[in-house]
Order: C-alpha cells, then sequence, then structure tokens
C-alpha cells in the first residue's frame, strides 16, 4: 500500500470515547500553593531524591518533578510516563508534582528547559527526561549491586523491585544509597521497541482533580492578607496615558489605591508592560466596577486610523511590490509561453488566544521574599520577569507553578504585563495583590496572532499538473518585536513538499502596533488554509480528484503518501455528491508532524453550514500516549475550525471591536463535528508533536468541502462571512 | 437552612445611595450550609463564593453569561452566577461543584467525566458539570438534542465537546444503573 517498509509502520485507532487506563493516586499542592513560606518542591515530605526529577520515600512511592506547565495538553501526566518508564517502576506509585523555578535558575538551568511550547514536552525533551530516570533506575540498581557485592549488571530493576540471583529489595530500600551515587558513564534511553509502559492509552493524572473542582489555577490562589487589582490598558495597545481622573472614587470604602503604572520596555522582547490604570480594592468586584468609574485620557497616538480594511488595503499595496525570497527552486523559466495559470488572493484576519481562564496573577512582595502565582508558560521568565520588577535578585522570588486554564501560545514569556502589574503593586502595597484581567481586557491586550495575505500563483503543464508555483505573503508584527519568526511565519508555504520544478516564495513583513505571540501551531494555523485551499484550486483546474494530486505531487515521500493513503483509506473521500453535501481534504506538516484532515460537511440551500465530521490522520513518528493525543487532536479540530467559520478580529481606530464571547464566538457543542482520529506512525528517529498538528488541515478540509457541497471557493476567513447560500 | 429574607431586599434598597449598593450582610445557602457574608449587594454570586467563601472552583470566564465557566445550581436550576447578584440568591438553595459530589462519594456525572477522562485543561469543566447534572436531573437519559440545548451556553476553549456527549451518556447510564452505551 505505500512506500514505508512494514516493520517502520504502525496503525492504532482510538475512538473518541477511549477511556480505560488505570486509576492513579494524586498529590497536588493546593494548600501549599496558598502558602506564602511554601517551598513546592519539598512538600510534602518525598523522601530521598536521587535527582532533581524524582525521590522515593520509604514505601516506594515515587514523586516526579515536572519542570513544564499544564495547561490542557497532558504534560504533567506525559512526563511523569517517560520517568516511570525508564525507572521501571508501577504507575500506581508514581505522584506527579511541579518542579521548582528557582532551583532550576540557580542550578544552571537543572532540569535544561521550563518552558512549555511548541509541542515540545514530548518531542524535543524526551531525551533528557528519560535519561534521568534511566540515571536513577541505573543508580539504584549500583546501589543493590554494591550491598549484595555482585555487578550491576546482574541485578534487574522492575516494577519498583530490584532482583539478583536470590536476592531482592525495594527501590525504597535502595534509594538513599542510590541518591548519593555518580555512575561512570550514564545509561543510554531506551529505544520504543522497549517500552512497557509509553504506547499505553493511559488516563491523565489530573482528570479527578479537575473534576471536582480542586484543581488549583492561578486565579484560585489566596494569600492571607490579598487585595485584589483591577487594571486598564490603552484600548488601542501602546497607546499611551495622558492622565486619568478618579474623583468618582472619593471616599468610596474599600479602595486602597488608585494609581497609574509606566511603561516598561522590559529586558526580555516579550516583557511588555503598557501604561495602564489600576485600581486596588477589598474585592475584585468592587476594584472592578471602581474602575470602570475612572475617567481616563488615551493618547492612541498614530494608531487611530488603523483598522482591519486600512491594514487590508495597505497590505495589497506592499504586495504589488516584489518581497524578500525566502525559498526559490528552479529548473528553468519560472512560467513559459501560454500557459494555463491559475491565480488567487487569500487571507485570515487577527485571532485572539481566549483561553478560559482570563490573564491573571498574584504577587507577594515582603522585605523577606516574592512570590508568584500566575498562568505562565515559562516559569523561570516570570520568575526574572518578577525580580526584575521589583528589583530584587532571583534567589529571592519564588514562582510557584498551578494549572492553567489553557495556554496556547499566549501565555508564554513569563505571562508578561500582569506578573510586573501584580509585583508593582504589590511593592507599592507592601501587601500580596491578584490582578485579575477582566475578559475585555484579556481580549484587547493579548499578544495576538496576526493577519496574513498572500497571492499565489500556479501555472499547468499539459497534463494538469502544476509546473510553476509563486506565492507572495504579508505578514503583520510589531514594531521592533518580531514575535513570530521568519521561519514560523512561512511554514507550510515555504516548506512545502509538493513536488512542483520551479517555486518562489516572498515574504513582507508589515509592521503593526499590535503585540503578537504564537498562538497553538502558529505559521501553519493561517497558511495551511490558504495553501491546502489553493491546492484544491489548482488540482480541481488542472482536472484533478484533489487527494490523487497530492499524492501525485508528493510521489516518492514515504511519510506523505504513508499518511495521505491512510487517509483514503479511513475517510473514503469522494467528490462524487449531492449537491449540498460535500467531503474536502488537507495535509499539512506541524511542529515535526504530518497530519491530514478530511472533512464531511452539508450546507442547507440557505447556506447553513454543518461540519459533519472530521477523520484525522497523523504521523507523530511516536505517540508515548494514544488516550492522550486523541485528545489533543480532537482539540486541535475544535481550535482551529472555531477561528475559521467564526472568529476573527476586526480592528477600528486601533484597537478591536470584539471585546468579549458575544462579539468573539466560540465552537459551541452543537458545531462540533465528530472527530475520528487514526495514527499512521512512521516510527524510528521523527517525533513530533501533538498539541498542535490538528488544527491547520482542519479549515481547509472544510472549505474544500465547502466548494464541492456549494460551488463556492472561500478564500478568506471566518466563513460566517460569506453567503453559502446555493440553489 | 435561612428563611426568605424579605428584610434584606429592603435594606439593600435603603442602603444603595446614588445607585451604588453598600454593604450588607447576607445569609447564603450553599451546599447545605448556611453562611453569613458581607458584601456590596450587587456583587455577583460568582465572587463571593470565590472570595468570600473559599470556594474557587466555580470560575470567572466572561462576566456577562456567554461562557458558563461560572454555573451552579440556584434550587436545582443551573444560572450563571457572573450576572446573579448576592440579592438575588437570599432564601435560595445554592449548589456548588464543591457540593455536587465528594472526593469519596462523587456525583455520577464527576464519576463519567473521570472515567471517560474529558478535561484538558479543565477550567470550563465545573461549569459543564454543573450544567450536564442540571440536565440529567431533568432528563435522565438525555438525547443528543436535548445535550446540545443543555450545553449550548458552556464553551470549552481545549475542544472537549465530543468526550463531554460521551460522559453525559454514561452518566445516565450510571445513575440508571445500566450499561453506558458504546
Amino acid at each position: 500500500m505505500s512506500a514505508v517498509p512494514v516493520t517502520r509502520r504502525q496503525f492504532l485507532k482510538v475512538t473518541t470515547a477511549a477511556g480505560g487506563g488505570l486509576l492513579i493516586g494524586f498529590y497536588l499542592p493546593r494548600l501549599e500553593a496558598a502558602t506564602v513560606n511554601a517551598k513546592p518542591w519539598t512538600a510534602p515530605p518525598q523522601g530521598a531524591e536521587i535527582n532533581a526529577w524524582l525521590a522515593i520515600d520509604a514505601d516506594g512511592n515515587v514523586t516526579i518533578r515536572v519542570p513544564h506547565t499544564e495547561m490542557g495538553q497532558g504534560a504533567l501526566t506525559s512526563v511523569a510516563m517517560m520517568i516511570a518508564e525508564e525507572l521501571n517502576v508501577d504507575w500506581t506509585r508514581v505522584r506527579a508534582v511541579f518542579a521548582d523555578p528557582q532551583r532550576h535558575l540557580l542550578n544552571d538551568n537543572e532540569y535544561k528547559s521550563m518552558n512549555t511550547s511548541g509541542s515540545a514536552v514530548v518531542r524535543r525533551q524526551h531525551p533528557h527526561i528519560m535519561q534521568a530516570g534511566a540515571s536513577a533506575r541505573e543508580r539504584l540498581k549500583e546501589a543493590a549491586a554494591r550491598a549484595w557485592g555482585v555487578e550491576r549488571s546482574q541485578v534487574e530493576a522492575k516494577l519498583g523491585t530490584l532482583k539478583a540471583g536470590q536476592r531482592s529489595g525495594s527501590f525504597a530500600e535502595f534509594a538513599t544509597a542510590a541518591s548519593k551515587i555518580t555512575l561512570p558513564e550514564e545509561p543510554a534511553i531506551k529505544k520504543p521497541g522497549d517500552w512497557w509502559l509509553l504506547g499505553k492509552p493511559l488516563k491523565r493524572l489530573d482528570v479527578e482533580v479537575k473534576s471536582n473542582g480542586s484543581a488549583v489555577y492561578a486565579i484560585d490562589v489566596q494569600v492571607p492578607g490579598m487585595v485584589y487589582a483591577a487594571v486598564k490598558a490603552c484600548p488601542a495597545p501602546w497607546g499611551t496615558l495622558k492622565n486619568y481622573d478618579d474623583k468618582a472614587l472619593k471616599s468610596r470604602p474599600g479602595i486602597l489605591l488608585v494609581t497609574a503604572l509606566k511603561a516598561v520596555p522590559g529586558k526580555t522582547d516579550n516583557s511588555d508592560l503598557q501604561d495602564c490604570v489600576a485600581v486596588v480594592a477589598d474585592s475584585w468586584w468592587r476594584a472592578k466596577t471602581a474602575l470602570e468609574e475612572v475617567t481616563i485620557d488615551w493618547d492612541y497616538g498614530p494608531y487611530a486610523n488603523v483598522s482591519s480594511s486600512s491594514q487590508l488595503t495597505l497590505a495589497r499595496q506592499r504586495l504589488g511590490q516584489a518581497g524578500t525570497v525566502v525559498a526559490e527552486k528552479s529548473e528553468g523559466a519560472l512560467y513559459v509561453g501560454e500557459s494555463r495559470k491559475v491565480t488567487a488572493e487569500y487571507h485570515r484576519p487577527w485571532e485572539t488566544h481566549a483561553r478560559m481562564e482570563p490573564i491573571n496573577a498574584t504577587v507577594s512582595v515582603t522585605p523577606e521574599r516574592v512570590d508568584v502565582w500566575s498562568p505562565t508558560q515559562d516559569q523561570s521568565t516570570a520568575l526574572e520577569l518578577a525580580a526584575d520588577q521589583a528589583g530584587r535578585d532571583i534567589k529571592d522570588v519564588y514562582v510557584h507553578t498551578v494549572f492553567l486554564g489553557g495556554g496556547f501560545g499566549g501565555n508564554g514569556g513569563g505571562a508578561t504585563a500582569v506578573t510586573r502589574q501584580a509585583t508593582e503593586l504589590s511593592k507599592r502595597l507592601k501587601r500580596p495583590v491578584k490582578v485579575i484581567w477582566t475578559r475585555e481586557e484579556d481580549m484587547a491586550q493579548d499578544k495576538q496572532r496576526p493577519p496574513n495575505v498572500t497571492r499565489l500563483t500556479a501555472a499547468l503543464r499539459a497534463d494538469g499538473l502544476p509546473y510553476a508555483w509563486t506565492t507572495r505573503s504579508l505578514w503583520y508584527t510589531q514594531d521592533g518585536i518580531a514575535r513570530v519568526g521568519p521561519a514560523t511565519a512561512h511554514y507550510a508555504i515555504s516548506n512545502m513538499p509538493y513536488q512542483v520544478p520551479n517555486r518562489r516564495h516572498e515574504a513582507i513583513n508589515a509592521k503593526s502596533h499590535v503585540p503578537v505571540a504564537t498562538h497553538r501551531a502558529p505559521g501553519t494555523n493561517q497558511n495551511g488554509f490558504i495553501v491546502e485551499c489553493f491546492v484544491d484550486e489548482v488540482a480541481i483546474a488542472g482536472g484533478w480528484d484533489p487527494l490523487e494530486w497530492r499524492l501525485a505531487m508528493t510521489a516518492g515521500l514515504a511519510d506523505w503518501q504513508l499518511v495521505l493513503r491512510t487517509l483514503k483509506d479511513k475517510s473514503g473521500f469522494r467528490t462524487d455528491v449531492p449537491k449540498g453535501q460535500g467531503m474536502g481534504v488537507a495535509i499539512v506538516e506541524d511542529h515535526g508532524s504530518l497530519c491530514a484532515a478530511c472533512a464531511t460537511v452539508r450546507v442547507s440551500p440557505a447556506g447553513e453550514l454543518k461540519v459533519e465530521k472530521v477523520v484525522i490522520v497523523i504521523d507523530s513518528g511516536h505517540v508515548i500516549n494514544p488516550h492522550n493525543a486523541a485528545e489533543q487532536l480532537e482539540g486541535g479540530v475544535a481550535w482551529e475550525l472555531s477561528h475559521a467559520w467564526m472568529g476573527g478580529l476586526e480592528m477600528k481606530e486601533g484597537r478591536f471591536v470584539n471585546t468579549n464571547f458575544d462579539s468573539y464566538p466560540l465552537l459551541r457543542i452543537h458545531q462540533m463535528p465528530q472527530v475520528e482520529v487514526h495514527f499512521a506512525l512512521s516510527g524510528g528517529t521523527k517525533w513530533g508533536g501533538i498539541g498542535e498538528p490538528a488544527g491547520p488541515p482542519t479549515p481547509p478540509a472544510v472549505a474544500n468541502a465547502i466548494w464541492y457541497a456549494t460551488g463556492k471557493r472561500l478564500r478568506s476567513t471566518p466563513f460566517k462571512n460569506h453567503d453559502l447560500s446555493w440553489g | 437552612m435561612s428563611c426568605p429574607d424579605q428584610a434584606f431586599a429592603r435594606r439593600v434598597s435603603r442602603n444603595s445611595i446614588l445607585g451604588r449598593p453598600q454593604v450588607v450582610t447576607a445569609l447564603l445557602s450553599i451546599n447545605d450550609d448556611t453562611h453569613a457574608i458581607d458584601v456590596a449587594a450587587d456583587t455577583p454570586l460568582l465572587w463571593a463564593l470565590r472570595e468570600n467563601l473559599n470556594l474557587p472552583g466555580t470560575k470567572y470566564g466572561c462576566g456577562i453569561a456567554q461562557c458558563g465557566a461560572c454555573t451552579v445550581h440556584l434550587d436545582g436550576k443551573p444560572i450563571r452566577a457572573c450576572v446573579t447578584p448576592v440579592s438575588a440568591c437570599i432564601g435560595k438553595r445554592i449548589t456548588t461543584i464543591e457540593g455536587l459530589g465528594t472526593p469519596d462519594k462523587p456525583h455520577p456525572v464527576q464519576l463519567a467525566w473521570a472515567d471517560i477522562g474529558v478535561p484538558q485543561c479543565g477550567y470550563c469543566q465545573s461549569g459543564q458539570i454543573m450544567s450536564a447534572a442540571a440536565l440529567l436531573a431533568e432528563h435522565p437519559n438525555p438525547t443528543d438534542e436535548q445535550i446540545d440545548v443543555a450545553m449550548a451556553g458552556n464553551l470549552c476553549r481545549c475542544g472537549t465537546y465530543n468526550r463531554i456527549r460521551a460522559a453525559i451518556h454514561k452518566a445516565a447510564a450510571i445513575m440508571a444503573k445500566r450499561p453506558a452505551p458504546t
């Protein structure tokens, strides 16, 4: 069926209702997270620390310290699984806790990285995470070998027990001795064929606490003596504060402070405290309603005339000129003679993260120490930001990791502005302060996903396949802050695999005042739609079936063939469907994984869209937890379908008109398609991401299906802005 | 359990100066306990639960009844606590996620949620579970259409909707003591 050798191929189907797995005892430092003097990494008593990553107590329970953030993607479980795999410990004896960022920084990045982004926890970090478990296992074996007078190679470690001949003992017995051993040579990590735990569909460790309300998020933290702050920055990002009038609040009970915070350029490119006004009160509701009564005079500066339409107009002017050549391949003249051409312009609007937990932070600055709770995807950066704002040494700063109510790339760089806001206010008031952004503030001040306008041209040979393919894209980035770098911005366009002999991709980077950031599957989330819809246009113009076109144009690329053939096999993709019904396909490479989607839609004559089903096929090389992977892939489908169908921010007069979920609607349960997930794993050295790749192929698959259903080609999102009626 | 406090409403109106409600003492029945709290009378129940009563399982998501993260039961019916003032809750029975079940004795919806593995980030799930429990109290064996209607007010940014649906069907089976549908 495909060019991939059978030995490197593994098919695995997980239904959307995959259950099973084991019941896990689970400890979370709820009390610790609410206590200022807590040291999260030392509580509760965890027994002998074998290395920074794990400790074993007298009963044989293993506490695994997870340096990465848990924001729904399953890192807490995945990291624990990788270490348990190497340690050879009974999974029911594993407890997971969050690792300590201060220890990480003071010990020269002891956990290598505490950043959580880029679908990287398994994909990139698995070698050193698994190595920590392997090292601990070998040191336990060495401790037993020394005690028993045998060679380490004679000792077997299995499910928490050490054995050599007739002698045996528990990990707990040898944990203290093992903690003092240095190995002459660190062991290699296991090969996938030797896994006993990884690859099993295990239930996540955080399911129970997230089903009974006891999981602690930053917004839930209660610190003794804490007060609450509401803040407002300029609705047009990076506008400046002229003045404010808080007369209305004079003699109002419960108001502790009304103040302006000045912009801080920051030490890192993402630490961006803007001018803002803050009200601190004895309750957040009081602070929020009081802030609404403060009259604030903003200077929108040069941004007052910027709108979505002015940005689109400017983009079209700029696209008339050549851009920077990012990728080029030429086997002769780019375009020859009178050949048939297909051209199109696509554009995608601004989108916002809108994670369900609004941005917030709680900070306590005292003469002795600084404590920080924030929904950050990067605890060590949050620590540095708080230290910088408080003017304190990092050894006095403690960041307490809590669950995140979503992150999606928007909570990177230490949750930035809010961490500085809370630190500054606590410093001034000399008491703990919790800052909560309203949903409106969160939507206005988020680091947004920037719009993209792309023009594409393809020239066809007599056989209908393209011999030339040129693209020119314009992306907006913030003045001087290119958070979405060139490589990311051009994913899926510049590295498109389709074997066209002549290709050129040009990029234009336009500046906008709006801060931008990564957004689940950055780059490909916009470009996947653009390229894969255009592919359908080119294929259909050339008389090709879109799926057969993709197979023909990736001939010889084994993993692309594997994924596309699996999609063909599992989806039943067909184009001969009655009017009003349609199927569409798309495939995008993202974060090292190849992911294809086939969408089935129904469109009523009046134009009402129903996305009935999305079949996802992914080659991520390996999968360590198919249960969690299927959840992530379903989530990726929902994420991008939401933006493409009903999303899109609109800017007017420098600010976004969308302020909350009434004006920025998200996908709801009745709009969620059935999702079927198939793994087509090529194995080997390929380690791709899982959290992000299912998003990018979903919108083009749906738009391509809509074309078959209605004859209407959608070249922009959201789909809701298009008239889909027919007949 | 307190009786309806008619005097409370009068006190609220008497204490409102220039449209700004002043601090009052409210008696609230929450999770079968009675609590007296001092709050501004216009304070939404959400913030009283989270800040005055140390019940942070009910979440803030939007503040305008668009996301459902703050869903609790008022006399058994699902309401959005972010737009329901404390003054509207006097004398009524409030149930939050913390009172729906306990770790030792979870509600069937919580059992189903954990068994199917619904939560990802988990932030919206208190509200989802409260909406689902209210649905099942009214319709012990809901159709997919009834699930759509009852759950359409609860947003989930992680996209756990299909598992929410499966878990509601499973909870219905648990409550009816019959095998779950496959």
